[in-house]
């Protein structure tokens, strides 16, 4: 009987015949934290450990707070530098991306374990990774001793046939089927997406990232021209090797989306399985359009982004604000005149980071307010306030909804 | 040892950023201040009034969103017994376990806020004392259930100096 992407992954890490249902203790080949999680991990660490299981395999990012913005969270940056410089681990400081997003660029192979203290951390499946996201205790333990305990995943195929339609994007699609699904909908499952014809890379991080606000442990795509050129283009093209489902691999469910079939969503406050058809609320009012995150803040968002608000401006009392997902990202958009096309838009320029979508600083919603942004999160007080509304969306539909200062379907500016 | 008091009941979909807000995010390195904010944005008054023991009653999905264990450790530190839901999000649950907070799957349509619980995890069983009802529960899978036992990851990890999965 053949295996999944996610079986085939525990059984390599495992050295076992690992079926879904299983618990494995398996060895991780990549574990992070990131400023919110990392002082905690660092902490029940030192009560495990001593030494680093492999420093070049563990990462701490500094970028949920970036640059810091009290004295408690500088210090919390502090803390991490000095334990890196310590056990010798990697440290990625303030401006240089957030976590998933330099993940992807600079650490992450195809076929790898890789644990996050951090629930995006699933974005990662979009190069063939299994990518989990798990709290600053168990990323101590893969800390200390390289291993954990995991129960292997039973499979949800997601078959994606066709091509989008103008305005339609990644971040539809995924809004969909979270929507369809629910926020429980696929709970300990791993989502293993096939697609034909193939989607581009910042597609499938897209959609892996998303994959645990329906609950699943994972996303995986599997490994292949497309990884492969990826990798290359961020100059790691030897970490490609072929990632691929067996042709008998047993899933517990079939899902299929036809692309064509597909129109612009918003996922509505306060969940993001409150997924609707935009035109269902187009014309609702904003406050703010933010465009940015390990979601969507890569350099092709951006560049369908200007390409909207190229010549145009915000609508007055709109606030619009950006945040590359990394500096990678922010040099590129800066060569290729995006940012110029933002500030001459009346938007705001962030440094890379997640604090505006993690609610921690650079862009707090009013009492009242309406935020629509591209993140991957719209609960109660995500964005700093539980008095406000944030609406989740592509970034061409929130650079449409900047403009007319209403949620506004991106098709009226193609 | 049943887990014994009073039920605060919430609803469903309680996301971590109700539970440990976003924008209390440079509180997290002094869990006792973080802690006065517990559940904040769902109950304003529960870390207020929360009694040692009280039960966290919720419904579809419990601690969705974030992998901050930040989440379950103030609760625990609430002094909150143990929580209940009808389900409970992934991260969430393995979290609660490793830092030694009871979490409990089972139906909890019947409770009311306020009514009195009664919680045994060994037997599985969770009765209503004012309701006098009772609803039973599948025992934790062993792994977690040791970890539970001895108080938590980092106890069972210095009790044990490993994982025990067999």
């Amino acid at each position: 009987m053949g295996k999944t992407i996610a079986e085939k992954i525990f059984s390599e890490h495992s050295d076992t015949d690992a079926r879904a249902g299983d618990i494995v203790i398996a060895r991780v080949d990549f574990c992070f934290v990131q400023d919110g999680t990392g002082p905690l991990t660092v902490r029940q660490f030192e009560k495990m450990a001593s030494r680093v299981f492999d420093p070049s395999k563990v990462a701490a990012f500094l970028d949920h707070s970036s640059p810091p913005h009290t004295k408690e969270l500088a210090n919390d940056h502090k803390f991490l530098r000095e334990f890196a410089a310590r056990t010798g681990c990697i440290v990625e400081d303030n401006g240089t991306g957030i976590c998933h997003q330099l993940v992807v660029e600079k650490y992450a192979c195809p076929g790898q374990l890789i644990v996050g203290a951090d629930s995006h951390t699933c974005m990662a499946g979009g190069l063939g990774a299994l990518a989990t996201g798990m709290g600053s205790t168990d990323v101590a333990a893969i800390m200390a001793f390289g291993v954990l305990w995991f129960r292997v995943p039973e499979t949800f195929k997601v078959d994606i046939r066709g091509r989008f339609s103008k305005g339609v994007y990644a971040k539809d699609l995924v809004l969909r089927l979270i929507g369809d699904l629910g926020a429980d909908g696929a709970t300990y499952k791993a989502l293993e997406f096939h697609d034909s014809p193939r989607l581009h890379a910042a597609d499938r991080f897209t959609i892996c990232n998303m994959a645990i606000e329906c609950g699943a442990k994972a996303g995986l795509f599997a490994s292949d021209a497309v990884t492969a050129r990826y990798l290359k283009s961020v100059g790691r093209g030897s970490a490609w090797r072929e990632v691929k489902p067996d042709r008998d691999a047993t899933y517990e469910r079939t899902l299929q989306y036809d692309l064509a079939s597909l129109e612009p969503v918003v996922a509505c406050p306060h969940t993001v399985d409150n997924v609707k058809p935009l035109k269902d609320v187009a014309g609702t009012p904003i406050h703010q359009a933010f465009i940015g995150t390990c979601t969507n803040g890569r350099i092709e968002d951006l560049k369908i982004a200007a390409s909207i608000l190229k010549g145009r401006r915000a609508a007055k009392n709109v606030k619009l604000i950006f945040n590359p997902a990394s500096a990678a990202v922010y040099k590129a958009a800066m060569k290729a005149g995006y940012l110029a096309v933002f500030v001459e838009a009346g938007g705001i320029i962030n440094p890379p980071g997640c604090g505006v979508c993690a609610g921690v600083h650079q862009g707090i919603l009013a009492d009242g307010e309406v935020c629509i942004a591209t993140q991957n999160r719209n609960f109660k007080g995500r964005m700093g306030n539980p008095n406000a509304e944030v609406y989740l969306a592509s970034p061409a539909a929130v650079a449409a909804s900047a403009i007319t200062g209403k949620i506004t379907d991106p098709r009226e500016f193609l | 040892m049943p887990i014994k008091g009073r039920a605060w009941k919430f609803g469903d979909s309680i996301s971590t950023d109700q539970i440990a807000p976003g924008r209390y995010f440079h509180l997290r390195s002094n869990l006792p201040e973080l802690a006065k904010h517990t559940l904040e944005d769902a109950r304003k008054d529960f870390a207020h009034n929360v009694k040692p023991g009280d039960i966290v009653v919720g419904g579809e999905n419990f601690g969705l969103g974030s992998s901050r264990e930040h989440a379950p450790t103030i609760i625990k530190m609430t002094g909150t017994g143990a929580v209940v839901a009808k389900s409970i999000a992934r991260i969430f649950y393995r979290n609660a376990i490793n830092v030694g907070l009871p979490v409990v799957i089972c139906d909890t349509s019947g409770i009311d806020d306020g009514d009195e619980l009664e919680l045994e995890l060994s037997t599985g069983t969770l009765k209503n004392l004012t309701k006098k009802t009772e609803v039973r529960f599948s025992p934790l899978p062993p792994v977690m259930a040791r970890i539970l036992d001895d108080g938590g990851l980092v106890a069972h990890i210095q009790k044990h100096g490993r994982i025990l999965t067999d």
